[in-house]
């Protein structure tokens, strides 16, 4: 008899999350610390989704998606999950660019930006403080119709290279290009404009276990290897969903999952309304990522001046289309140094991520999917030799993943990493006027994704959730159709 | 409860969100973002807290008429008048 992972599971909840990225992780523990009985159902053996980690023999522990994220996780921690998690959130001291158009060092925030745009690029200072105040002051409801590329056009008009300190870290941290809304670029640049980067002392694998104890201190029924099928409705609202063959009621779900598998596998538009189905097809997602994983062996060290997050690329001009292409130029190498993680062996380990497009890798044949998997690690370790040389003595593993990879452990549609294009958000959004009682959160619009858009998103969710079961609950229908 | 009790109320909430902020010089009719660091997180902390505790039920569109002390009062007043003070 296979291990049943609903053993002990009531027949009935307040709200059924399904799939525990960090938006749904987050929408869980809110309403559970607010009283609602709060199932959370994921499909992976793991929590997290793609706040993820794994360990190989030696001691080596890699991150996937802890590369750096804004100064407000350490408020957003603090409040929804606990002071314990915010306080092991730590800055990022060293910032570093290398191209043929520049190379340099920087703590990545407002000032030393302002610093490096004077004295090395030589704009008026005027121009750099509107610039600036502008990114600053955008909302997520603003006009839309100026693209990011127009943004810079404006306040730096052919400055290419201007252009590429601005833009390169952007496009790594959600996929945005210069043809999306500037508000996406906009509001993501000023958050980590404000206080620089920062990453999580002690590594994912320990901020998920925090993240869990948490969850389980505020009564959250957390399952592993339930993978929800189908969301039920009853009268056009939210009844029960299907996993592993059980069928569980509920009042309100919140889906975790990619957003197109939300609305079309577990709700299926044979429930919806056809214009928002429609609406629903148009939304564009986001690429997808390649990384490789280098472990270096026990009592090989890295100067820390190498840096935390390096920039790397070979190419002449910058272009983000190129930083998709199979042709890679470009590279984000995060350094792991050993006190990333004060309390495990001493270890150095370097991961280089690039973007990538799913259908690159998704139509490869078994043999080309393996050959070109390793002349990704190949590639890769050629263009680390420049700033760790010898690097294949020292090396005591090395591995990658594509975006096939993604795909499978997290099952987003196309392995998408950043979750959706803008037009996204209003879908999202809109989905509790489609059916009631029926939520979305998570990386959605290029503003919501990263760890911290995906926290925030978590808190927004939660939040209609509450006021819709609390209305619910005053007009005097407490419990859930039956 | 009345204006005054409305506005010591949400002077609670607001040193719970921003502990860090000296409160006690706020101006009531100037906008709470020019004179605190308030994201619009900060704001949906307060919608939240306001239901939490008092059950009142801010729908999204009104989030605007939370833009300084003044309105956010004006705004509450009829909807918590018959409420008892905690
Ligand atoms: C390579 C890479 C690097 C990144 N680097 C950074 C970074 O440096 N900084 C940063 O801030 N962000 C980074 N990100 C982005 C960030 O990790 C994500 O935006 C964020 O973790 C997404 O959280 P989420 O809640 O949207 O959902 P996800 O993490 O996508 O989680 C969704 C969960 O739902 C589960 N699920 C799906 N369907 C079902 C189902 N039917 N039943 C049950 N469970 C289901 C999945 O298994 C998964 O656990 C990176 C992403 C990638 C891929």
């Amino acid at each position: 008899m296979p291990k049943d992972f609903l053993k002990g599971v009531q027949d009935e909840y307040d709200v059924i999350v399904i799939g525990s990225g960090l938006a749904g992780m987050t929408s869980a523990n809110i309403l559970g610390r607010a009283g609602y009985s709060v199932l959370l159902l994921e499909q992976h053996y793991k929590l997290g989704g793609m706040a993820t980690w794994f360990k190989r023999p030696g001691g080596h522990i890699f991150d996937v998606s802890l590369h750096g994220f804004p100064h407000g996780m350490i408020k957003s921690c603090r409040r929804y999950w606990s002071p314990e998690i915010a306080e092991s959130i730590v800055p990022l001291k060293r910032i570093r660019f290398d191209n043929p158009m520049f190379s340099l060092t920087t703590t990545y925030n407002r000032d030393d930006f302002t610093r490096l745009l004077t004295d090395q690029f030589n704009v008026e200072p005027a121009s750099v403080k509107s610039f600036f105040d502008a990114a600053r002051g955008m909302n997520f409801y603003d006009d839309q119709a100026m693209t990011t590329g127009e943004l810079f056009e404006k306040f730096f008009p052919g400055r290419h290279d201007v252009v590429r300190l601005l833009m390169e870290p952007i496009v790594y941290a959600n996929g945005s290009t210069l043809e999306d809304p500037a508000i996406t670029y906009g509001i993501v640049f000023s958050n980590f404009m404000s206080k620089g980067v920062y990453t999580f002392e002690g590594g994912t694998d320990r901020l998920i276990q925090m993240m869990e104890a948490e969850l389980k201190s505020n009564h959250v029924d957390v399952r592993i290897k339930c993978d929800v099928e189908k969301v039920n409705l009853r009268q056009g609202r939210v009844a029960s969903v299907t996993v592993n063959g059980r069928t569980i009621k509920t009042r309100a779900v919140v889906s975790n999952a990619n957003l197109r598998a939300t609305i079309f596998r577990l709700l299926g538009e044979a429930q919806l309304d056809p214009q928002f189905v429609d609406q629903a097809r148009e939304v564009r997602l986001n690429n997808s990522s390649t990384q490789v994983y280098m472990a270096l062996k026990p009592g090989e060290t890295v100067e820390e001046s190498t840096g935390d997050l390096l920039f790397s690329s070979t190419a002449a001009d910058f272009r983000t289309d190129l930083l998709l292409s199979r042709d890679v130029t470009s590279r984000t190498y995060s350094f792991y140094y050993p006190r990333t993680r004060p309390e495990g062996r001493e270890r150095t380990l370097l991961v280089s991520s690039t973007n990538a497009h799913y259908r690159d890798w998704s139509e490869l044949s078994d043999d080309d999917y393996e050959a070109s998997k390793q002349d990704l690690i190949e590639t890769t370790l050629d263009a680390v030799e420049k700033y760790l040389p010898n690097i294949r003595e020292r090396l005591a593993h090395v591995e990658a993943s594509t975006p096939r990879t993604f795909r499978h452990y997290t099952q987003h549609v196309a392995g998408a990493s950043f979750g959706t294009k803008f037009e996204g958000l209003a879908v999202s959004r809109g989905l509790p006027d489609q059916v009631k009682g029926m939520y979305h959160a998570g990386s959605v619009g290029i503003i919501m994704s990263g760890w911290l858009g995906a926290i925030n998103y978590g808190v927004i969710v939660a939040n209609d959730v509450d006021a819709m079961l609390m209305a619910a609950a005053t007009s005097g229908k407490t419990s859930a159709p039956s | 409860m009345t204006s005054s009790e409305i506005r010591e109320e949400i002077l609670d909430i607001l040193e719970n969100i921003a502990p860090d902020e000296d409160l006690s010089d706020l101006t009531d009719d100037v906008a709470f973002v020019d004179q605190l660091e308030l994201d619009s997180m900060d704001f949906l902390d307060i919608v939240m807290e306001l239901r939490k505790r008092h059950r009142v039920q801010i729908p999204e569109e009104d989030y605007t008429e939370l833009a300084s002390m003044a309105s956010t009062v004006a705004y509450l007043t009829p909807l918590m008048k018959d409420m008892q003070k905690a």
